[in-house]
């Protein structure tokens, strides 16, 4: 795996104010040598004022490619954050290499245990003798050895839990034989069961109709501030999440931006991210990200038809 | 029926049915129906292998059991489950042909590694089956919870667990240990016949998991009573009457589902199928 020298001063860090934000370059330059020494998701236990996950430089080679190049953000406890890219951007790597399932090159990742986390594209078989309520408290104890033998205080645990993710009705249904956005809610439960400060969600609005978006979304919102928790989820179309996202991380090309949507989502920072012309625009508040022609125009003119179309600048 | 040579018979098989239909369950929950097919040609080729040498033929099943177990462990974590699952089995049993070609009494000891002899069990057997039952039922009992999450989804149980991989292992161990033991009484090709029905057929009766686990056993219990029985009333291979059963289980499961569902009807309750338990 090849760990390619990195001097703080040669990286080339997409610049918003608050991109990487409070991480001076000599901290990231013992990078490629501590990288041996550090595992992500086993580093010191962290103290609870610290910041529930931050991510500082993070690097990660897959196959002979550079997936991820110098990634630092990190979250503050009751936020949402959207991880925001196309496919192939590096989200899932980047999910992956904080839960400590994806060696990293360079770079150190810093979480508070235990993590919540709801992986992408989770396929239940509709026959699976499993009820909501046995995936439920499987989040309090799956990963424990023999039997279950749960009393009376455990089965109020996890109906808290489903009304929490307003699923009180499903407790005795089949996991597998629930829609997309009803099983989407009884995993973020099992997710929530050990009452993790971190909550990460890999594609959790993937496959589900625009309702069930809104509601999963609206949910994950409520739960960071009710909880307290820090909810990243990456998603590859920020739109639904754009009234209830706090921050976010725009992953391009393998490096990231963070910061406030207003901040990141911008014509000049993502074109820098991405390493050519890309044009945002926001038409009927919603915000659409394009490539320009690699010879086109400096700017982005937008051909108005009338007043909703405007560019992005705040 | 019940006299003599019989109550090994009766014994034996119990004790494999319980741990075929318990180990069973989690084979079909997580989709290693074809892993169970392969260990089972291991477990043969062992057996082949013993014969020829003048071993305890259970000694030769184990070894070789084990063998396919730690290849299909160590090898598909790299490639394609489904591909390495195929060459373990061709490889072993392609090795299990050799031997059997090389031993004199060819077609009567194939014969009965295949599809089993359970009238002729011996009391001595029984030892060893019931210590490989003990072993068999105490992995899934310790790794119950494991295995349950990772069946659900491997990522759910990677995040909740340091070590994920050890249940996976663990769960082919017994897959292994619970085909050795059985290999004797219903034969390699039908071992995982016991695996796959019951269970399949006890996840549509019950919703909830452990009621599901107990069931399959039950109804693996009942498979082999009922197919002892008619195979000594009828001379037929027992193999043939706990392959049709497995299968008869099945469809039953599937009928009941489906009542169910145009029973209870409606969107909220369609998760609930399984009998009122």
């Amino acid at each position: 795996m090849p760990a390619p020298a990195r001097g703080a001063g040669l990286s080339p860090r997409p610049g918003t104010g608050e991109l990487s934000a409070g991480l001076p370059p000599a901290a990231t330059e013992a990078g490629p040598t501590q990288a041996g020494a550090i595992q992500p998701g086993r580093s010191s236990p962290p103290v609870a004022s610290e910041a529930p996950l931050s991510v500082e430089g993070l690097t990660v080679w897959v196959a002979g490619r550079e997936i991820l190049h110098d990634v630092t953000f990190s979250l503050e406890a009751g936020s949402l954050t959207g991880l925001i890219g196309s496919n192939g951007a590096g989200k899932t790597t980047l999910l992956r290499a904080i839960l400590g399932f994806q060696g990293v090159s360079a770079g150190r990742v810093r979480l508070a245990r235990p993590v919540g986390y709801v992986p992408q594209k989770v396929v239940l078989d509709p026959d699976l003798p499993v009820r909501a309520r046995d995936l439920v408290e499987l989040g309090f104890d799956g990963h424990r050895l023999g039997l279950p033998w749960r009393g009376r205080p455990r089965r109020g645990q996890v109906e808290a839990l489903l009304s929490m993710v307003e699923a009180t009705g499903l407790a005795d249904a089949r996991v597998g034989a629930l829609s997309g956005g009803e099983q989407q809610k009884v995993l973020i439960a099992h997710a929530l069961a050990r009452q993790p400060r971190l909550l990460l969600l890999d594609e959790p609005m993937a496959n589900l109709d625009l309702r069930a978006t809104r509601e999963v979304a609206a949910l994950l919102a409520r739960i960071a501030k009710d909880q307290g928790v820090a909810v990243l989820l990456s998603t590859h179309d920020m739109n639904p999440l754009l009234s209830v996202m706090d921050k976010v991380v725009y992953l391009a090309g393998g490096r990231a931006a963070s910061g406030t949507t207003d901040e990141v989502v911008q014509s000049d920072v993502l074109s820098r991210l991405y390493g050519h012309h890309v044009c945002v625009v926001r038409i009927h508040g919603r915000l659409l990200v394009s490539a320009l022609d690699e010879h086109g125009e400096e700017g982005c003119d937008v051909v108005a038809e009338g007043d909703s179309y405007r560019e992005a600048r705040p | 029926m019940f006299s003599g040579f019989m109550v090994n018979t009766w014994a034996e098989a119990s004790v494999m049915a319980l741990v075929a239909g318990v180990v069973g369950f989690f084979v079909v929950l997580r989709g290693a129906a074809f892993a169970a097919h392969a260990i089972p040609q291991g477990a043969f080729t062992g057996a082949a292998g013993a014969a020829l040498v003048g071993v305890n033929p259970l000694v030769g099943a184990g070894v070789f059991a084990f063998l396919g177990v730690g290849a299909l462990a160590r090898w598909s974590r790299h490639g394609r489950r489904d591909v390495v699952t195929a060459l373990v089995l061709v490889s072993l049993l392609g090795v299990g042909a050799l031997f059997l070609g090389l031993s004199t009494n060819y077609s009567q000891q194939a014969f009965s590694l295949l599809f089993g002899s359970p009238l002729a069990v011996s009391s001595s057997e029984l030892v060893p089956t019931a210590a490989l039952a003990a072993f068999c039922l105490a992995l899934v009992v310790v790794l119950y919870r494991p295995l349950l999450l990772s069946s659900l989804a491997p990522e759910l149980a990677a995040a909740a667990s340091r070590h994920p991989g050890r249940a996976e292992l663990g769960f082919l161990v017994a897959v292994g240990a619970s085909t050795t033991m059985a290999l004797p009484v219903v034969g390699a090709l039908l071992v995982f016949s016991l695996m796959i029905g019951p269970p399949a057929a006890a996840r549509h009766f019950a919703d909830r998991p452990l009621v599901a686990l107990g069931l399959s056993g039950g109804l693996a219990l009942v498979t082999v009573w009922v197919a002892v029985w008619a195979a000594f009333e009828s001379n037929w291979p027992v193999g043939f009457f706990v392959g049709s059963f497995a299968a008869c289980w099945y469809i039953a499961g599937r009928a009941w589902a489906s009542l169910r569902r145009a029973q209870l009807g409606g969107h909220r309750r369609q998760g609930r199928v399984g009998l009122p338990w």
